[in-house]
């Protein structure tokens, strides 16, 4: 029976495919399987795997083969071992993944001397783009929502002045830079800087929040990695009751990842926020995201930004095997080949910006509040459009060259 | 600009909060370290076991977070019993290297599990209306959730020091922390003492394990994660000290409060410049035997 479903099969593929050759990428998947941070991974192996599913059919008669690495810990010397394996022993033609700016910093030379084209799905350190001609971006600058949020702020949410609490590692040290250059443009002056600590170990936030709270400026912009430490900053936030004192909360989405929204209770309402992604955003493409992630995982789990931005890279990689007839043996084809790629994904439109090789996107000023229903969401205040990396639109420290 | 009182008594109550979760948390492992000179890695496990029993206690069975916490102490408690008769005992002889391996390979094997079944995902526990919000002392309000830590580890202290200086039991298990050869010659049951003792150690690390969810969140990884804190109080204050632990999480936890708010920039180095300094002056610890 299963040998006859082949045949058929391999008759059939014979027949549409035509002179077409059948070819099979091979695709290295790097994203933290363990560790504190594993969550982060699979909220975009998930994406991954269910566009894979939903899309095999798509790029027929090619097929893709995934081999999945474990990213390991946030310092980039697990990833570099695995995706240097990946590359060498494993021969993958793309490497995809990467949760962590370290990862993608450290990997750069490696990428550049096997010219195996990077695709990032995460990643948000501005300049890792520059590192390597052939590292292309499909998630965000830590600049894609922290700039825009700092004339935001000021003009809109109307905080004169602010206090900035960062992880200190570089995708912090970046949005905040990003957060502090929009908000002084606009008027706004930063009072306190407050580095809280490495990205390894969630810590206690109270002395430093409350540290804030003593100071009082009109808001608080926070920068955590969306894990656990998400869940941390909000209860610190809750419990001191900054709100209740008048500092707003206000951030990058990090602070309010959709898988974690709905535990983190009152404390997140009214919590302000820039970003690309909500699953609350109303486009189609967006619903029918949902659906599919609901009807394969669940109703209890929710797809985030970083799952958003998985879908997409997947779909442009699958668009690039297409475009490529399946042969993805020539690193700068790949990359040439996504360069000025567009579509309407989850996030809405976006596009690989030919001269950097990192995404345009809109990006939305979301509130959160309760919805009618009892669960926690976000509301859409206003949208910017296309947005670019402003770090390399303005010549940034390291985003210069 | 507040006061410098304000703030010192700001920091002082942070402090005493962090570090009654410290010492709640570190007591059993410093106990086990010292009676049975058994390097125990997995006692985090036990931590992170309590912390998902109280999880799924009150949010699937719905039971209040109180009686949550004490059940799942209770709970890790009675189920440390087994592997501490069935699997370290069996290396009570051996070198430190094979304990460690035995208890970090357990760790990991507690990690892969509950990720299993819990997720990846931090977790967090709805608390009853008086523990959230905050208590006002008339110059400054204090959140409900860290003075209920303080009260309750100043009980539990108080009944610790009752149990170790004041019972028949507590002076075996003085005793044979001591020596254990003369304990077990004058007719102490020591093996009977320690499962005694581990479980009353992990079941306390579960109980910490509970209380640091509202804190940190909880994800399998606390297992391994926080196992650095409790090692260096245990370290700090000496192998088997009550007194010496109730001092070393004190000291660490002011100083690492202290130096979060105070200079933030230097972040988590503080906690780091006590630890040297004070092994420096005092390799076996506050109260440790040199």
């Amino acid at each position: 029976m299963k040998l006859c479903r082949w045949l058929g099969l391999a008759a059939l593929a014979v027949a549409v495919g035509g002179q077409a050759q059948a070819a099979e990428v091979k695709i290295g998947v790097v994203l933290p399987y363990s560790g504190a941070n594993a969550d982060l991974g699979h909220q975009i192996d998930k994406a991954f795997d269910l566009y894979v599913k939903l899309h095999e059919k798509d790029i027929a008669p090619h097929k893709v083969t995934i081999i999945k690495r474990d990213e390991g810990p946030p310092t980039g010397a697990q990833a570099k071992t695995v995706t240097t394996e990946l590359i060498t022993n494993d021969k993958v033609q793309l490497v995809t993944g990467f949760v962590f700016s370290p990862s993608a910093i450290a990997l750069a030379p490696v990428i550049t001397q096997s010219k195996v084209p990077m695709v990032i799905a995460n990643a948000g350190t501005a300049w890792i783009t520059n590192l390597s001609p052939y590292i292309v971006r499909l998630s965000f600058s830590m600049w894609h929502p922290a700039y825009p949020m700092g004339a935001y702020a000021h003009d809109k949410i109307g905080c004169k002045t602010a206090a900035v609490a960062y992880t200190d590692f570089p995708p912090g040290k970046d949005s905040v830079e990003a957060f502090k250059t929009g908000f002084e443009k606009a008027g706004g002056k930063v009072t306190l800087s407050i580095p809280m600590g490495s990205p390894v170990q969630v810590p206690d936030f109270t002395p430093f929040l409350q540290r804030v709270k003593d100071a009082h400026p009109d808001c608080l912009y926070g920068f955590i990695p969306s894990g656990a430490h998400a869940a941390g900053l909000m209860k610190a936030y809750g419990e001191l009751g900054l709100r209740k004192a008048g500092v707003k909360l206000i951030g990058p989405m990090d602070l309010i990842p959709d898988n974690k929204l709905q535990d983190m209770g009152d404390a997140a309402i009214g919590t302000i926020v820039m970003g690309h992604y909500a699953v609350d955003l109303d486009n189609a493409e967006n619903k029918a995201f949902n659906a599919e992630w609901h009807k394969a995982y669940g109703p209890d789990s929710y797809p985030d930004f970083m799952s958003a931005a998985g879908w997409d890279t997947m779909h442009a990689i699958f668009d690039t095997i297409k475009k490529l007839n399946g042969d993805l043996s020539d690193g700068a084809k790949v990359v040439d080949a996504m360069k000025g790629w567009s579509t309407n994904g989850p996030r809405g439109h976006v596009m690989i910006d030919p001269a950097t090789r990192d995404i345009v996107q809109d990006e939305y000023a979301m509130e959160v509040y309760r919805k009618p229903d009892g669960k926690l969401g976000e509301r859409i205040l206003g949208t910017t459009k296309a947005v670019k990396d402003e770090c390399k639109v303005l010549k940034v420290g390291r985003c210069a060259s | 600009v507040p006061h410098v009182a304000t703030i010192a008594v700001s920091i002082l109550f942070d402090g005493l909060a962090y570090a009654m979760f410290l010492f709640i948390t570190s007591v059993g492992l410093s106990v086990t370290m010292g009676l049975m000179g058994f390097v125990n890695l997995a006692h985090g496990a036990f931590a992170m076991c309590g912390g998902f029993f109280v999880v799924s206690l009150t949010r699937t069975l719905g039971i209040g977070f109180v009686p949550s916490l004490v059940i799942a102490s209770v709970a890790v408690g009675l189920i440390s019993i087994p592997f501490e008769r069935y699997l370290y005992r069996r290396l009570y002889k051996s070198t430190d290297l094979e304990q460690v391996l035995l208890t970090i390979g357990l760790a990991f094997m507690a990690i892969a599990t509950f990720t299993y079944f819990y997720g990846p995902i931090p977790k967090s526990v709805p608390l009853p209306a008086w523990l959230q919000g905050d208590v006002s002392l008339g110059f400054r309000a204090f959140p409900s959730y860290r003075a209920f830590l303080i009260v309750l580890g100043a009980v539990l202290i108080a009944l610790l020091w009752y149990a170790f200086e004041q019972t028949n039991i507590g002076a075996k298990i003085r005793a044979a922390v001591d020596n254990r050869r003369m304990a077990e010659s004058v007719g102490i049951n020591v093996d009977r003492l320690f499962t005694l003792t581990f479980a009353l150690g992990s079941g306390l690390a579960a109980l910490g394990g509970g209380l640091a969810i509202q804190l940190f969140g909880l994800t399998p990884s606390f297992a391994v994660i926080y196992l650095v804190l409790f090692l260096i109080v245990v370290a700090v204050g000496g192998l088997g000290s009550l007194k010496g632990t109730l001092l070393a999480a004190l000291v660490l936890g002011i100083f690492d409060t202290t130096g979060k708010y105070l200079l933030a920039d230097a972040g988590g180095f503080f906690i780091y410049a006590v630890v040297v300094v004070v092994l420096l002056i005092k390799p076996a610890g506050f109260y440790g035997r040199e």
